[in-house]
């Protein structure tokens, strides 16, 4: 157990200080777009991981904040009030998301996630007059919190951080929670858990609303992170990207996705630089942990860890148990 | 009054009446036993008691309320029970989570995101207790993925009682079971107060027949005989409905 | 008049390109139960190989329909391969495998990217389908009259396979009833081979004939993948009937849908497949839940 906090202890540290250890403001920045993908990322796994239901469409709710963020900066509106309105539409949108798609489970949930996400693309794409299409919507200004203006990239580092902090402290409060408790259970055995009195359509709805939540704030960091945005954040690839975050880090964990999204944005900022084809380097990783380390990396380095711990162990003991 | 009554419960899918004018009238601490070759609609009367399954026309009351149409999820709040024939256990938990599920199922704690759940000291006492009477209390803290089928079964029985039913629904408790475990979950149901009513379908006529006070024989979604044990296995057409003469 | 009857052929035209496309995707979805994510990529996959072949790789430029004949080949082959060596290994286990098509989509896109760079490959239309038929006042380009009777062809050819021939009898049960198929002593993890392979080879087919009217780009496989999406959510998984109609509906609705309402053209395409999914979710899969 003292490992473990040893552990959280230093990777705040680290965390918190990490202007100071990484200087150039290239990586001080993707280590602001890590962060806000891991917020993606965690929300996906709320559906993913601890509710059983595999989203295809959950970068149109992202898509829907920032570009309503973006809509709404236009048009004159100032950061505090925008930032407002955009979480609360989408949180409308994702309770709209949610009523749609929980018509299914399994396949046809992700077919219908598929397709709302198809939707919400083409209207990105071709509501012109709305989106701007494929010109996209860009931003002009950050937000200056407390007098602190985004534009620099450590203040945006630092409010990241964060916001990032108290996703995951949610995501671990919700997790412990009965609620959570409920949420699997309705993952695993959906119709016991009817027959034990639960209202299972109603816990996976609670449960899209709390993965929109967290969707919607990604959507807002995200969109001030790029100062634009374009139906290209929309598209199925962006879908799949973030479960491919998912996936590989570990559904069903809170350090999982973290670990995904530090992998494919590190993968798409820093190793792009080295190999140029890192979208065919991600989908062969992803194939890969799918087929051989179904839990993800962090599980699955764990177990291989205790493997080995095992065998030296075990090593050790033949060698001291011979005389 | 009676525990559980069903009024002329019919199901048909497409041209195929699994269920046909089904009565049954059990009364409170009865001891029913359900029972008829394959096929003879036994788990989908199971089902449409406890409304996974809708009746295309019929009634069903408990202790007098009309539950027709209330849905499948609030039945249990009401006081009805079930166990599978298939284990339909959670494989990822340990055996207390999973009897702690059951008791969750039915308190308002099981809406909260905020607290932590290891704070629920009562509801884990409360699980260990219902572990303790189905004889599996040292194995509370057991991964479900370590444990026999035979106490994975007593498992079932526990969450079912944990959620102190009136009528507590028992399909095939004895699917799968060594005549140990047999013994062992017999035991268990003889050991059940007569407050909680029990329906009971099975197989295994041995253990079931000693179970069963009422019997009720279905065949091809009908209800052929019923009676007292008895007067069920005296009757002639019990023999024709299993041997076909 | 001449407008309307123009958008018309090209309606049929294009919905003779997305049969072709969506039948393999179909018969795949009813037998593997899964929606194959990877579809798109080898439509523009078998497009590129087709365009070199044609072109002059291998030193040799293949009349358009030997291209065409061996680029199918080989993406059957491939799409085999995929199968046996990638799917195989998550047998039973839906959700997994449609996320390896995910993973192989990734890969096949930035593998086009860099064998074929980004600039829109262009086919040219094969010798002697390069002119117009005149019909009164109107003049219809011969090749896309040529996709239509090919599509028809194919049709009738798939229709044959599956209902006169044995391979498609073991199909249809094993869409129908895997558990049971097996039970009947079909060996249905090969039936996946075959499927799948017949799947890649008829959308890579599709992609080349489709070339010299679309072009080759990156960036196809994501505008081909979700067409099919719904033409097969519409007309039902496992159907060849339902793929043969929702593909002409489709073809029709998108070309008239971009004419006549660009800002909504997604929106009109995706919202019938949305109300299908939601109305009659068990509908995709015939009588099984998912």
């Amino acid at each position: 157990m003292s490992a473990r906090i040893a552990a959280l202890v230093v990777a705040l540290a680290a965390l918190a200080t990490l202007p100071f250890w990484l200087a150039d403001i290239y990586y001080i920045n993707v280590s602001s777009q890590i962060l806000l993908y891991a917020i993606f990322a965690l929300g996906l796994d709320v559906l993913v991981g601890y509710a059983g239901l595999v989203s295809l469409g959950h970068a149109g709710l992202l898509g829907i904040v920032a570009y309503a963020t973006g809509f709404m900066l236009m048009e004159g509106l100032g950061h505090p009030l925008a930032i407002v309105i955009a979480l609360a539409i989408g949180l409308a949108g994702t309770a709209v998301f949610a009523a749609l798609s929980l018509r299914a489970t399994g396949i046809g949930f992700i077919m219908i996630t598929l397709a709302i996400g198809e939707i919400l693309w083409g209207l990105a794409y071709r509501w012109i007059s709305f989106t701007g299409g494929d010109n996209g919507i860009g931003l002009k200004t950050r937000p200056a919190p407390f007098g602190y203006s985004m534009s620099s990239p450590y203040t945006f580092y630092y409010t990241t951080l964060i916001i990032f902090l108290l996703s995951v402290i949610a995501m671990a409060i919700f997790v412990r929670s009965p609620f959570g408790a409920a949420l699997r259970g309705t993952r695993d055995q959906p119709r016991r858990m009817n027959a034990l009195g639960y209202h299972v359509w109603a816990i996976r709805f609670w449960a899209c609303m709390f993965s929109g939540l967290l969707t919607a704030v990604a959507g807002i960091l995200f969109v001030y992170y790029t100062q634009f945005i374009s139906p290209q954040t929309v598209a199925l690839t962006s879908s799949a990207e973030v479960l491919l975050m998912v996936i590989a880090g570990g559904p069903a964990t809170l350090l999982g996705p973290i670990v995904g999204a530090a992998l494919v944005v590190v993968v798409k900022s820093v190793v792009s630089g080295f190999i140029e084809r890192w979208n065919f380097l991600l989908g062969a990783i992803f194939v890969a942990i799918v087929i051989l380390m179904p839990e993800g990396l962090v599980p699955g380095s764990a177990r291989l860890w205790r493997l080995a711990w095992r065998k030296a162990g075990a090593q050790r003991a033949k060698t001291e148990g011979k005389p | 009054m009676s525990a559980l009554t069903v009024k002329g419960l019919c199901k048909a899918f497409g041209g195929l009446h699994v269920t046909s004018d089904v009565n049954l009238d059990v009364q409170p601490g009865e001891r029913r036993l359900i029972i008829g070759p394959n096929g003879a609609g036994k788990t989908t009367l199971f089902n449409l008691i406890t409304g996974e399954l809708t009746p295309d026309s019929g009634s069903i009351a408990l202790f007098g309320q009309d539950i027709t149409h209330v849905p499948s999820r609030r039945r249990p709040h009401m006081g009805m029970a079930r166990t599978y024939q298939i284990i339909t256990l959670f494989p990822r938990d340990t055996i207390i989570h999973n009897v702690s599920l059951a008791l969750l199922g039915l308190s308002r704690m099981r809406w909260n995101p905020l607290i932590d759940m290891k704070r629920l000291g009562h509801l884990t006492e409360d699980g260990r207790a219902a572990l303790d009477r189905v004889g599996l209390g040292h194995l509370a803290d057991r991964p479900l993925a370590q444990t026999s089928y035979g106490e994975r079964r007593r498992v079932e029985i526990a969450m079912a009682l944990a959620q102190s039913p009136k009528v507590l629904l028992l399909d095939e408790p004895f699917a799968g079971l060594s005549i140990d475990e047999r013994r062992d979950v017999h035991q268990l149901l003889l050991g059940i107060p007569r407050d909680v009513t029990m329906v009971m379908i099975e197989h295994n006529m041995d253990v079931a027949l000693e179970f069963a006070e009422r019997i009720t024989l279905l065949h091809f979604g009908e209800v052929i005989v019923e009676g007292t044990r008895a007067e069920v296995v005296a009757d002639p057409r019990t023999r024709e409905v299993y041997l076909g003469h | 008049m001449n407008f309307w009857l123009v958008l018309a052929v090209n309606s049929v035209t294009f919905g003779g390109l997305l049969f072709l496309l969506s039948a393999g995707f179909s018969l795949i979805f009813g037998l593997m139960r899964i929606p194959n994510l990877t579809h798109g990529s080898l439509f523009m996959l078998g497009a590129y190989f087709g365009a070199a072949f044609a072109g002059g790789m291998l030193g040799i430029m293949f009349n358009f329909w030997l291209a065409t004949l061996m680029a199918a080949a080989l993406m059957a082959a491939l799409g085999a391969l995929a199968e046996r060596f990638l799917l195989r290994q998550l047998p039973g286990q839906q959700l997994a495998q449609v996320l390896v098509t995910l993973g192989i989509s990734f890969m096949v896109a930035d593998f086009c990217l860099m064998v074929w760079g980004g600039d829109p490959v262009n086919v040219a239309t094969p010798a002697g389908l390069g002119g117009f038929i005149r019909v009164g006042q109107a003049a219809f380009p011969l090749y896309r009259l040529a996709i239509i009777v090919i599509a028809m062809v194919f049709a009738v050819a798939l229709w044959y396979l599956l209902d006169r021939t044995r391979l498609g009898a073991m199909i249809r049960a094993g869409v129908d009833d895997p558990d049971m198929a097996r039970v009947v002593g079909i060996r249905v993890s090969r039936l996946f081979t075959i499927v799948f392979a017949l799947g890649a080879g008829l959308a890579a087919f599709a992609g080349i004939i489709g070339a010299p009217i679309l072009s080759v780009y990156p960036g196809l496989d994501q505008d081909m993948l979700p067409l099919a999406l719904v033409v097969v959510i519409l007309g039902g998984t496992g159907s060849l009937l339902g793929s043969f109609v929702g593909s002409i509906i489709i073809g029709f609705i998108y070309n008239f849908g971009l004419a006549l309402l660009p800002e909504l053209a997604y929106f009109v395409l995706f919202l019938p497949m949305l109300l299908v999914l939601i109305v009659r979710p068990q509908g995709l899969f015939g009588r099984q839940v998912p």
